[in-house]
């Protein structure tokens, strides 16, 4: 490692998945380096590797070769619980649907994301719905909320863990405009605030603007890597 | 501690939010174990009600039974035939050592008579000692004495059921009855012992003597006098054995029997009969458990039914749970603990229904039953284990989805 506060590194990554007779390779030798309190998109056309690259760092996935660097730990050859243990302690994940549990309230959906570390913390869990700013609402289930105010429980649910990087796939793809502003604002001031790494994956060149640096992907490989 | 409350958390929010359909899921289960809880319980209900008559017979009692002799390869039923004799009974209380008592009896049916009222009864024969041996006591009036049986003096002692058909509003001590073609007086009332088997309460006794020189008098082609049953007690169950071997070979001496002939006498310990009656009714207990047992198993497919189609309902959930951090062996547990917790409630849901229904059948006089804690403990942990087996194939399958393409599903 040259660098102590570089957080992630990917060196050489390829995934190939099995299409009936033939692979198919997503990525093809991926080389990225992210320090810590870093503000990075992921931008590029459909099919170009995006999530395949997203899904590789938050350990749901294994690189069919390469070497991935995580907090100086290598991961990318570690077993399916050692992977599951570092989903929960050292990543947290923001999705473009939210996968938030319909029949939980937004309390327990936050707490959900305790069970399986370390255990259920219910002042925790109040105070990263504080962070969010929905404090008036812990009680209310996914039905009852807006679709940014179900974006803000899913942030609260990452940050609850105090995760090593948070990883965002979307994450204002289902909302409108108004309440993508707000989810990115909360996302930024996170970032500003508390120094968290973040690695988004957006279409949107508006998002992309507020970050650090920008990652164009294109056939499964990096095309431009521009710092802002 | 804490992850498990969560474990319990998560299986109790998992079975909550499908109240009807956990509930429909266990109904096969309720009704596996509630009729097993039943079936054994009637089942047990018999065996101990029969080893309680058996019990009230008498202890160390040895009963020998004309009959089971071969006729051309065919045996013939018990009692069939008449070997027994007074001479035996006889010899066997001078010979056997240990014995305490030896009782011949000889019973017949006749009709009882007095003023307007009749009925038919069976008439027994006996001498003093039948009533210690067979544990019968007087509820009033007086057995027969020695003296009253050597005289062959015309006195009877009723059961209960003859004593209030022929004598209903009068007491029956010293009235004269009339039985068959002989006049006898009445000079006791026996203590009821219910309904069962070898119940006293319809017979009549009257000393043995008296019925052979007057009722039955049948012999043998020897001479002997006949009898139907002798019954003896042994003075220690110790020595049951050593007197029915004992008794075996004097008889077959007596009777003339080939090394190689069957015995013609049936003789058998009440121990024996309790312990061919137990077995019996033993089996017959399995066999209902056997047959309860099988809507058990229906019960677990339905459980694995239900199973199978909730893990893939909650695809997404658990995509969603990997995602936060959940290994397999987590999600395996979360459905299979759900999976037993399911079956667990209705096993106990199954053993209240099968015990009011016990309790009921008891109540309702239909059948005796009795509901022991070990087929309640045995049907409890059973249908946990079902929950365990047929929860395993759902709860793996669960384990190993792949995260991401869970978290795609809709």
């Amino acid at each position: 490692m040259d660098n102590g506060s570089i957080i992630i590194k990917l060196e050489n990554i390829t995934k190939t998945y099995p299409m009936g007779k033939r692979e198919l390779t997503v990525l093809k030798g991926v080389n990225i380096n992210i320090n810590k309190g870093e503000l990075v998109a992921i931008m590029g056309p459909s099919g170009s590797g995006k999530s395949t690259l997203l899904n590789l760092i938050g350990c749901l996935d294994k690189p069919t070769s390469g070497t991935y660097y995580l907090e100086d730990k290598e991961v990318s050859r570690l077993s399916g619980s050692e992977l599951a243990r570092i989903r929960g302690q050292k990543i947290g994940f923001i999705f473009q649907t939210f996968n938030l549990l319909s029949r939980l309230t937004a309390l327990s959906n936050v707490e959900l994301a305790m069970t399986y570390v370390g255990g259920i913390d219910r002042q925790r869990a109040l105070e990263a719905l504080a962070k969010v700013g929905l404090s008036e609402r812990v009680r209310h289930r996914p039905i009852e909320l807006s679709g940014g105010e179900q974006q803000r429980v899913a942030i609260a649910r990452a940050i609850v863990k105090n995760p090593s990087i948070f990883l965002a796939d979307e994450p204002t793809g289902q909302l409108d405009s108004k309440s993508g502003e707000e989810v990115i604002s909360i996302l930024t001031s996170l970032h500003a605030e508390q120094g968290i790494t973040l690695v988004l994956v957006t279409h949107d060149t508006n998002i992309a603007s507020h970050c650090q640096r920008v990652i164009q992907l294109k056939d499964g490989e990096i095309v431009t890597e521009k710092k802002i | 501690m804490k992850k498990w409350f969560g474990t319990l958390n998560t299986v109790w929010l998992g079975l909550s939010t499908h109240k009807l359909r956990s509930f429909l899921t266990i109904l096969g289960v309720v009704i596996g174990v509630a009729s097993v809880i039943t079936l054994m319980s009637i089942g047990k209900g018999s065996t101990q009600q029969i080893l309680a008559n058996i019990q009230s017979m008498g202890a160390n009692l040895i009963s020998i039974r004309p009959g089971a002799s071969m006729f051309g390869g065919v045996r013939g039923a018990v009692g069939g035939v008449r070997t027994l004799t007074m001479e035996d009974a006889d010899a066997i209380s001078q010979q056997v050592p240990d014995i305490t008592a030896v009782s011949p009896a000889n019973t017949s049916n006749l009709q009882l008579v007095v003023g307007g009222k009749n009925t038919n009864s069976q008439v027994n024969g006996v001498n003093p000692e039948y009533f210690a041996i067979n544990n019968i006591n007087i509820a009033s009036g007086a057995f027969f004495s020695a003296d009253e049986y050597q005289s062959g003096s015309k006195v009877a002692v009723l059961g209960t059921n003859v004593a209030t058909t022929l004598f209903p509003n009068t007491d029956p001590i010293g009235q004269q009855m009339r039985m068959g073609t002989i006049i006898v007086r009445v000079i006791g009332v026996l203590e009821s012992k219910g309904a069962g088997f070898n119940s006293p309460d319809d017979g009549v006794y009257i000393p043995l003597t008296a019925m052979q020189q007057t009722v039955a008098q049948m012999r043998t082609p020897q001479g002997g006098r006949i009898v139907s049953t002798i019954t003896m007690t042994v003075s220690d169950s110790s020595h049951t054995q050593n007197v029915i071997d004992a008794t075996t070979s004097l008889l077959r001496t007596r009777h003339h029997l080939s090394a190689s002939a069957d015995n013609d006498f049936n003789i058998m310990s009440t121990e024996e009969i309790a312990k061919t009656l137990s077995q019996v009714t033993g089996t017959l207990t399995l066999l209902l458990g056997a047959v309860a047992a099988i809507s058990l198993l229906v019960g677990g497919i339905g459980v694995m039914n239900i199973m199978l189609v909730s893990v893939l309902e909650r695809t997404r959930e658990i995509g969603i749970r990997k995602a936060l951090g959940a290994r397999d062996r987590d999600i395996w547990s979360q459905f299979l603990i759900e999976a037993a917790l399911l079956t667990f409630a209705g096993g106990i849901i199954g053993v209240i229904f099968g015990w009011a229904t016990a309790m009921l059948i008891n109540r309702l006089g239909v059948m005796s039953t009795v509901v022991t804690a070990d087929v309640v403990i045995m049907a409890v942990s059973v249908s946990i284990g079902i929950g365990i087996f047929f929860g395993f194939y759902p709860a793996w399958n669960a384990s190993r989805l792949n995260p991401i393409e869970a978290l795609r599903s809709e």
